[in-house]
Parts: structure tokens; C-alpha cells; sequence
């Protein structure tokens, strides 16, 4: 459809232009002259070039949290997407019993994040969380303040209590929207119920969970209050993610340049990531 | 009011949705525009509204030139396919919607509204909920909607396409003595050449994003202008074949030959093309006499219309009485010559009739 | 393939809490023969598409009993009666292409790979969707869709019927035309049952060589295109079918014979006695027609629908329609009618009277 050429239509957009800038654009900016030089307070820059890009991607200490983002945000991602389907397809499609099963879905998303971290804090707890007082009473060896181990898979655990939600309120959109002809179609075709979610439910879902999977991986890859409020990044440094390292040497060390290269090395990997997929899911669609 | 579009056009990138269009239509007209899906008639009807800008040319209101004004000024109400109401608006207050935004007095409204409802049969239903509505009635309510706004152009987009049979009969019956009386100029979009018929006015054929021929229904249908236009304005569809003309003499084949129209005769002898329509081929009776091989035969009580490739052409007759045949059966076929419409090599009317 | 039969099969939906069900469907016992072509007419919400869902067993009648070749199949579950199904709208497997979407049932039923190829090409071929086999389903238009889903009912030898749910319904009514002529040759070729629901009356005619028209939950008459419309055995039936549909006119009878407006009309098919209740005549406007004597009326419009004219005319407060050849003339000053005998039904409290002298 051709849409009508009324150039005062611009103006309508300014105001979103000018939020843009201050919200993003100018902080992008900054961040990117910090990246570039050195200082030392009092306003007075330095000219480094690439050095701060060059520390930063030698770096073991980045190294290890790149590792570890990875592997936590493949982790929640492998859980979280086929939980959050297959409760979805569990839910009642009709009936009394829809309204109540959204609502306790939808729960978890409403609380704020610290207080997400917090409450697991003290439910996993070994002397008197209910958690970790259950799982030492069960002959279970947890500690996660000071196993690392113990620390990883309450992190995890935590982010899929937090976040599967999303996804099962995204597939459930989406599986809601199949036509019943399609279900019935498949019964008279003999179809099995692995045919009918392979064929029928998953296709129709597959852009829900395009989108569920890209905001899944954003989120996730940016992790920071959860874990902080969580674990503090231990024991040691075995869940400092990306985000939790960064405010660490931007915060914790001021060094603002070495912070500011590897902000927008962060920002780099996350694009790239969603494009390369976006691209790879919609060039599927085509065809 | 009177519309005018003169050469407009419609591309979108490198697709032409309606080649350069004139054609203008008076005040009061009830007019039609048939066509196939993705023939145009949308697009035209979005032209005419002010939804879209042509790409070339102008639209003119009363002779003035509305082109650049927006569709908000305009006099304009639209009617979809889909039934388009207010779910949380009861009858009544659907109805009543344009008048509101338009301010006038609520004695004034609710005196039209109740007009309306009864115009279109709703006055039992004012009270409820568009989803407590059979579509009929939903599709009445989007109706006197848009009638009760006075507009002087309303654009109807296959408004009956998803309602049952009788009642699509019966809303046909209906449209054209309601819009008589608010002299408001009417133009409806169909893909069904029987719906024209029955609707009367104006029609203008498309295909193609072309406006093929335009003017009176029953002149349009009887006199197509070009093998296309008879295409357009024919279900089941017109039957063509090519022939061969010699002196005063058509040849379907070397067996099969009538003689042709004086005018007709006058003309140079070779090819020209055929076009007769299905009701006027026949199992029975006289006049030229074809042999065919039968396809199928349909029955609906008191007509058949029976598929038979005559000559190589694939072609319909549809008759009065029950008429069985066996697939691949032998049969004869016969029209009274006087009907046949003749195209030049351009595929162009020759005008025959006197 | 089997011959379907329904024993007294009524349907409700659950009612809401305290109220009482109102049945769907109203009583139905009817016989669907092996390799018939059937279409239920009706309008919308008469219950023809419940009925439907009976017969594919996605419903279970809430009494009654449904027998195939006299097993009763009322409890089995859809895939268990070996029925096929097209809906309104297509359904196509997207991810599929129109191969793999014709071979699915049979591959889900663990037919070998080779034999499912032999017979997908087989009907693929019938269906002229030969050329398109290996493309993806979702790219096809409406009516290739459409096909597909009648495919995957074709290819499954062992099926008992094939259903039809108003299937042209997003069909473009150019390629209706088509795609109804090449139902019927699939149906003459083929021979298995099939059963078309529709709410229109020239889908229904030309598909069936039995014609069940419903309303109001109900079955109202059952028989050939040519039975309902030469003798319509309800005024439903007459005003349902044919376009436009019968004129139904109060009259009174007497000897049998009915009396329109002072008029003494004759019929082929007289009552045997004078009823009372509520009585009308019903005469299709193809039988109806101008001439010297008659019934005088008032021309209030002409239609010219091209092969036919349809002119109303009134007399004393009834409107009559009637049908005129393309080229007949209307008479211009004082016209009357005259109604064909032979095509003139009595009706009494909209039943057809039944008469013993015809």
C-alpha cells in the first residue's frame, strides 16, 4: 500500500528523534570518546587510538566472562524455549481455567528484578532458605555462596523461574491463533500428536518464537541485578557475567576507556548475534 | 455529486496498479464496478475515496480538483466486505457514531438513526451488541452507517461477499431503492457478473488494472465493446472460438458455417473471433447445428449446464430443462447465429446490431 | 466405502447453566448411499455443519446412533471411520510441499514409501496439480490449496466419504466454476461419497444428485435438484430454492381448488378436502406469465438480468415475481397473469398438500 506523501507528518516525530538523542545517541557518543582516550580527571584527554580495543580483546579476565555469558545465556535459552512451549501447550485453550493460568504466568514478569535476586537470596539460603535447608536435609551438599556449582545452577534456576513466562505467554499467542480447522485436518489426516506440533503448531509458532528467543537472548546476555543481588558475581568470579564485569572495571577501577571499549564490543557481539539469526529465521520464511 | 478521474494512474514501485483511467460518473448514479480479484477494484475505490494518491492525474468533485484534499474533507463513506462495527457500540449507538463526531443536536440524531434502522430493517435490534448479530444484520448496521452520515459518495467493496445466498439475494434487491432516495452516488465493487446484473445502473468492467468498457449495465452486457468486457461480464464464462470469414460466410470449422451480418460481409474475409453466450447454445431447438463431445453436465432444477468441447473450443451451454449426458458422450448443440458478438483481429466489437 | 446411516440422531450443545439444551439438530434418520453425491443446503446456523461434524465423528450426537454399513461407529473417534474433510477455508501444511502434503495421511499410516508415491502422483495427475509437486504449499493461491486438501482425502484408498464444509467459499467465482465441474468429475471418476454443505443453492444443485435442505435444525425435504424444484414440499423449499425463489400467496380453497384474490385457480396437484388453517399457493416465477385472460395486475418493476427479465407485479396488496425471456415483450396496458397448472402447489401451514388424484 502507498502511503500518502504529507511531508508535515515530520514534524510529528521530532519529539521521539530528540528522546532518541539524549537517550541513546549522545550517551553512544560519549561512550564512544571514552573508548578512543585516556583521562585523568580535570577534563584533560589523551589520544590512545585502538589500545583500550586491543587490552580489552587480549584480556583472559574478558575472555572468561565472554565464556561465561555465553555459556549462561545458552543455557536459559535451551531451557527456558522448549519449557515455555511445552507449557504452552498445556494450557487450557478455552474455559474458566484460562484467565487463571495467564494470570500466574504473568506473575513472575511483574516483579522487580532486585527483588527477584533478593528473594532467591534468601530462599536458596543453606541454614535457612527453604530451598538450601531442603537440599542439605535431603543429603545434598549446596552451598551457593561458596560452590560454584551450587552458584551456577541457582542462577539458572532463577532466571528460568523469572523469565519462561515470557515465552509461554508468546507461544500461547501464538498457538491460540492456529484455526481449529487446521487440528481437525490433521485428526481426519491420521496425524500423531508429534505430527500435529511439528507440522501444524510448530510452523505457526515459529515467528513468536523468533521473537522470543531474540528478546530472550538480549536480555539474558545483559543479565546484571539478578546475579549481583544473587551471588555479587562469586564465589570468585564464577558468575561474573559481561555486564557485571564491566560496571566492576568502570565503577570498581574507574578505568573508564578499557570499560568504554569493551561496553561497545558487548553492544557489537549482541547485534551482530540477533541480526546474523533474524536474518537466517526470515530467509527461511521466504523460501 | 459528480466524480471525475482523469488520467489517473496508480503505481506502487515498479507495479502498475491501475493503468491511466478516465471515467466520470453523475451525481445520484449507482454504479458498478466488476472485476475479478486483483483486477483493480479495490485500488480504484481507495483512488475515488481519497485513501490513495494517484501517481498520475486528477479526481475532480463538481469540476473541481479534490486531489490533494484529505479524505476527511471529503464527503465519503465506505463499506468493506468484512462487517465493520464497533463491538462495544450497541445498533444503535453504531449508527449513531458519525453524528456524534459530527455534533449535531441528539434530538436530530436519534430521529435520523431511527429512520435508518428502519430503511434497513435494524429497528428490533437497536439494542444489541454487534456479535449478537446474524452477518446480515451486521453488515445492515455498517450499511446504515454509512448512510446515516449523508455522504454524497459511497463506496460499497463487495459488501455481501460473505452472506448467505438468499439474503446476498435479498440485499441486492434492497441496495439500489435505498440509495435512490438520498441522491448519494453510489459505486460498488463485485467480482460477480450476476450481481451487476441484478444491482442495474452503471458498470464499468476491469481487468487488469484497466477500465475496459463503461456505461449502462444492460449496454454493457449486450454490447461488450471487446472480447475482454464479454469475459468480465459472463458466468458461466462466454464462449469463444475463432472463425473464418469468406464473403458473407463464417466458417467454424469446414463442415460448420452460417452466413455472417451484412456489415460484417462488407469487410475484409480472415479471421475473426466468436463470442456467444452459454444461454444462447442449446441441446435443443434450431439454428446452426455443432457436434461436441460432452464434459459434464450440472443440473440445478430447472436449468443444466453442461462443459462440451466443440471444434477444439471449450465451451458451456446453459439450457432451460434437464439435459443428462455421460462423460465423453456424442452430442449436438445448436445457436441461432443472430446472437453471436464478432471481434476484429484486435479482439474489438464489431457492431452488427442495427 | 459404505453406506452411511443416521438412526435417529439429534444434537444439543451443553446449555448454559439451568436452561434448557435446545437441540442443533433436530431428529434426523437418513441414509447416505455408498458413492453418492450429497449436499446439505441450508442457511446459516440450520445445523448442517453440526451434522457434518457428526458424520466425521469430530462430534459425538448427544442421541441416536450413526452406522457404517451397519456397524455402529457413534463412540469411534474420527480417524477411526476413515472420512475425509475440506474445509472452508484450506488447510495446507506450510512447512510441506504439496507432494509432501498429499503423501502425509498415507505416510502417517505407515504405507510404504513407493506405493504413496504411485498413488500421489496418481491423484496429483487427476487434480492437475502434476507440475506443482515440488513446490512449497504455502505458495499456492486459494483454489490450488484447496485442491490439496481434497487430495489428502483422495489419496487414502480405504476412504468411506469425503466432506465438504462450503469449500468454495475463498474461491474466486471465475475458478468456482471450475473447481465445482471438477468435483463433479473426480466424484464420476472416483465414485466415493461425498457430502457437500453449503448455503448455496447453485453449489448444491449442480454438486448433488440428492439435495438435503435444512432449516432450522431440521430436515425439510430430501431428493433430486429436480424434485425441489418442481414439487417443494415446504414454502422453505420453494423460497429457498431457485432465484429468486417461489411466490408464496394466501389463498383459500375451494373443491380442492385454490381461490387467490377472488380468483379461482386450477392445480394439478388439488387438496382432497377443504383444509382450513393457514393456506397458501406457491408457484415459481418461471411459471408464471402473461396473457389475454387471467389475473390483472400492476407492473412495479422490470429487472433485465441479461438471459432473463424479472418483473414484479402486484395484485391487490401481493407482489408476484416472474421470469420473461430475454427478448419477450411486457404487455404495456392492462397485463394479466396466468399461473401454469402443472407447476402450482397448495400449501398448508407451509407443508405441501398431499393429494391422491395426481
Amino acid at each position: 500500500m502507498r502511503k500518502t506523501t504529507n511531508q508535515k507528518a515530520w514534524w510529528l516525530v521530532v519529539p521521539v528523534l530528540l528522546l532518541v538523542a539524549f537517550n541513546a545517541f549522545i550517551p553512544l557518543m560519549t561512550v564512544v570518546n571514552y573508548s578512543v582516550q585516556e583521562t585523568f580527571g580535570n577534563n584533560a584527554f589523551f589520544w590512545e587510538g585502538v589500545t583500550w580495543f586491543e587490552k580489552v580483546l587480549r584480556s583472559e579476565r574478558f575472555h572468561d566472562s565472554l565464556l561465561r555469558q555465553l555459556l549462561f545465556t545458552g543455557m536459559i535459552i535451551s531451557i527456558e524455549v522448549p519449557l515455555g512451549i511445552a507449557v504452552a501447550l498445556s494450557m487450557p485453550r478455552k474455559g474458566p481455567w484460562v484467565s487463571v493460568c495467564l494470570v500466574l504466568m504473568a506473575l513472575p514478569l511483574l516483579i522487580p528484578w532486585n527483588v527477584v535476586g533478593a528473594m532467591w537470596n534468601i530462599f536458596a539460603l543453606p541454614d535457612i532458605g527453604l530451598l538450601g535447608y531442603t537440599l542439605n536435609s535431603m543429603g545434598f551438599d549446596y552451598n551457593f555462596t561458596q560452590q560454584p556449582v551450587s552458584a551456577w545452577m541457582t542462577t539458572v534456576v532463577m532466571d528460568v523461574w523469572h523469565w519462561t513466562s515470557l515465552v509461554v505467554l508468546l507461544c500461547y499467542a501464538g498457538l491460540c491463533s492456529i484455526p481449529d480447522a487446521y487440528y481437525q485436518a490433521a485428526h481426519i489426516d491420521g496425524a500423531s500428536r508429534w505430527a500435529v506440533f511439528r507440522y501444524i503448531q510448530l510452523p505457526k509458532m515459529k515467528r513468536v518464537l523468533t521473537i522470543a528467543i531474540l528478546l530472550r537472548f538480549m536480555d539474558s546476555f545483559m543479565i546484571y541485578t539478578e546475579p549481583f543481588v544473587l551471588t555479587g558475581g562469586g564465589p570468585g568470579n564464577t558468575t561474573t557475567f559481561l555486564s557485571i564485569d564491566l560496571v566492576k572495571i568502570a565503577l570498581g577501577q574507574f578505568d573508564l576507556g578499557p570499560a568504554a571499549a569493551m561496553s561497545l564490543i558487548y553492544f557489537l557481539i549482541v547485534l551482530l548475534v540477533c541480526w546474523v539469526f533474524y536474518t537466517v529465521m526470515m530467509r527461511n520464511e521466504e523460501q | 455529486m459528480a466524480i471525475e478521474l482523469r488520467d489517473v494512474s496508480l503505481r506502487v514501485g515498479a507495479e502498475t496498479h491501475i493503468y491511466e483511467t478516465n471515467i466520470s460518473l453523475e451525481p445520484g448514479q449507482f454504479n458498478i464496478l466488476l472485476g475479478t480479484t486483483l483486477s483493480g477494484k479495490t485500488s480504484l475505490m481507495r483512488l475515488m475515496a481519497g485513501l490513495e494518491k494517484p501517481t498520475s492525474g486528477g479526481l475532480f468533485v463538481n469540476g473541481e480538483n479534490v486531489t490533494d484534499i484529505a479524505v476527511q474533507k471529503r464527503s465519503v463513506a465506505m463499506v468493506y466486505q468484512a462487517f465493520i462495527n464497533y463491538p462495544s457500540f450497541n445498533v444503535y449507538d453504531n449508527i449513531a457514531s458519525p453524528l456524534k463526531v459530527a455534533g449535531l443536536p441528539r434530538k436530530e440524531i436519534d430521529e435520523k438513526v431511527r429512520r435508518f434502522a428502519e430503511l434497513l430493517k435494524l429497528t428490533p435490534m437497536l439494542e444489541r451488541l454487534p456479535n449478537e448479530l446474524s452477518g446480515g444484520q451486521q453488515q445492515r448496521t455498517a450499511l446504515a452507517r454509512a448512510l446515516v452520515k449523508g455522504a454524497e459518495l459511497v463506496l460499497l467493496d463487495e459488501p455481501l461477499a460473505n452472506l448467505d445466498y438468499k439474503l446476498r439475494e435479498e440485499l441486492r434487491d434492497e441496495l439500489p431503492k435505498m440509495f435512490a432516495d438520498t441522491g448519494a452516488t453510489v459505486v460498488y465493487a463485485t467480482s460477480e457478473p450476476l450481481e451487476a446484473l441484478m444491482l442495474g445502473g452503471y458498470t464499468a468492467t476491469l481487468q487488469e488494472g484497466r477500465v475496459v468498457q463503461f456505461g449502462k449495465t444492460s449496454t454493457i452486457y449486450r454490447h461488450p465493446e471487446s472480447l475482454a468486457s464479454a469475459q468480465v461480464f459472463s458466468d458461466p464464462p462466454v464462449n469463444i472460438a475463432s472463425i473464418e470469414k469468406r464473403g458473407n460466410t463464417a466458417f467454424l470449422s469446414d463442415s460448420v458455417s452460417w452466413n455472417v451480418p451484412a456489415k460484417l460481409a462488407e469487410m475484409p474475409d480472415g479471421a475473426y473471433k466468436i463470442g456467444l453466450r452459454p444461454h444462447h447454445l442449446s441441446p435443443d431447438g434450431d439454428g446452426v447445428e455443432v457436434g461436441g463431445e460432452v464434459q459434464i453436465a450440472e443440473i440445478s432444477g430447472s436449468e443444466s449446464i453442461i462443459r462440451v468441447i466443440i471444434e477444439g473450443n471449450d465451451w458451456v451451454s446453459e439450457a432451460h430443462g434437464i439435459h443428462g449426458y455421460e462423460f465423453g458422450q456424442s452430442a449436438s448443440f445448436f445457436f441461432d447465429s443472430s446472437r453471436c458478438l464478432y471481434f476484429d483481429a484486435n479482439e474489438m466489437l464489431i457492431e452488427t446490431q442495427v | 466405502m459404505s453406506r452411511i446411516e443416521f438412526k435417529d440422531v439429534r444434537h444439543a450443545y451443553p446449555p448454559p447453566a439451568g436452561q434448557a439444551p435446545v437441540y442443533a439438530l433436530k431428529e434426523i434418520s437418513q441414509v447416505w448411499e455408498d458413492g453418492g453425491a450429497y449436499a446439505l443446503l441450508g442457511p446459516s446456523g440450520c445445523g448442517k455443519t453440526t451434522l457434518l461434524n457428526i458424520i466425521s465423528g469430530l462430534l459425538t450426537p448427544s442421541e441416536g446412533s450413526i452406522l457404517f454399513d451397519g456397524r455402529d461407529v457413534t463412540r469411534q473417534p474420527t480417524a477411526a471411520r476413515h472420512i475425509a474433510q475440506v474445509f472452508q477455508f484450506p488447510v495446507v501444511y506450510d512447512t510441506m510441499t504439496v507432494f509432501d502434503n498429499l503423501a502425509f495421511p498415507l505416510r502417517n499410516r505407515g504405507m510404504p514409501e513407493a506405493r504413496a508415491t504411485e498413488r500421489v502422483t496418481e491423484i496429483a495427475e487427476m487434480l492437475d496439480l502434476s507440475d506443482r509437486l515440488h513446490q512449497r504449499a504455502a505458495g499456492l493461491t486459494a483454489d490450488g490449496k484447496q485442491k490439496i486438501s481434497l487430495g489428502r482425502g483422495l489419496v487414502r484408498e480405504e476412504v468411506n466419504a469425503i466432506l465438504f464444509d462450503e469449500p468454495l467459499t475463498v474461491i474466486d467465482p471465475h475458478l468456482k466454476w471450475q473447481l465445482r465441474s471438477k468435483l463433479k468429475e473426480l466424484h464420476q471418476q472416483i465414485g466415493v461419497t461425498m457430502i457437500y454443505v453449503t448455503h448455496d443453492q447453485v453449489e448444491a444443485l449442480t454438486f448433488a444428485d440428492q439435495v438435503v435442505v435444512m432449516y432450522d435444525g431440521g430436515v425439510v425435504q430430501v431428493g433430486t435438484p429436480v424434485e425441489l424444484f418442481n414439487r417443494p414440499k415446504h414454502t422453505f423449499v420453494g423460497y429457498f430454492i431457485g432465484s429468486p425463489g417461489m411466490n408464496v400467496l394466501p389463498c383459500k380453497l375451494e373443491n380442492g381448488q385454490p381461490v387467490f384474490a377472488n380468483n379461482l385457480l386450477s392445480s394439478g396437484y388439488p387438496a382432497d378436502a377443504d383444509l382450513s388453517g393457514k393456506l397458501e399457493i406457491g408457484i415459481r416465477p418461471e411459471f408464471v406469465g402473461f396473457g389475454d385472460d387471467g389475473i390483472p395486475v400492476e407492473i412495479q418493476k422490470v429487472e433485465d438480468l441479461g438471459r432473463y427479465q424479472v418483473v414484479t407485479v402486484k395484485h391487490e396488496a401481493e407482489q408476484i415475481k416472474m421470469l420473461v425471456g430475454e427478448d419477450e415483450a411486457i404487455p404495456s396496458e392492462s397485463p394479466m397473469i396466468q399461473f401454469d397448472p402443472e407447476n402450482l402447489h397448495i400449501y398448508h401451514d407451509d407443508w405441501v398438500v398431499e393429494t391422491r388424484n395426481a
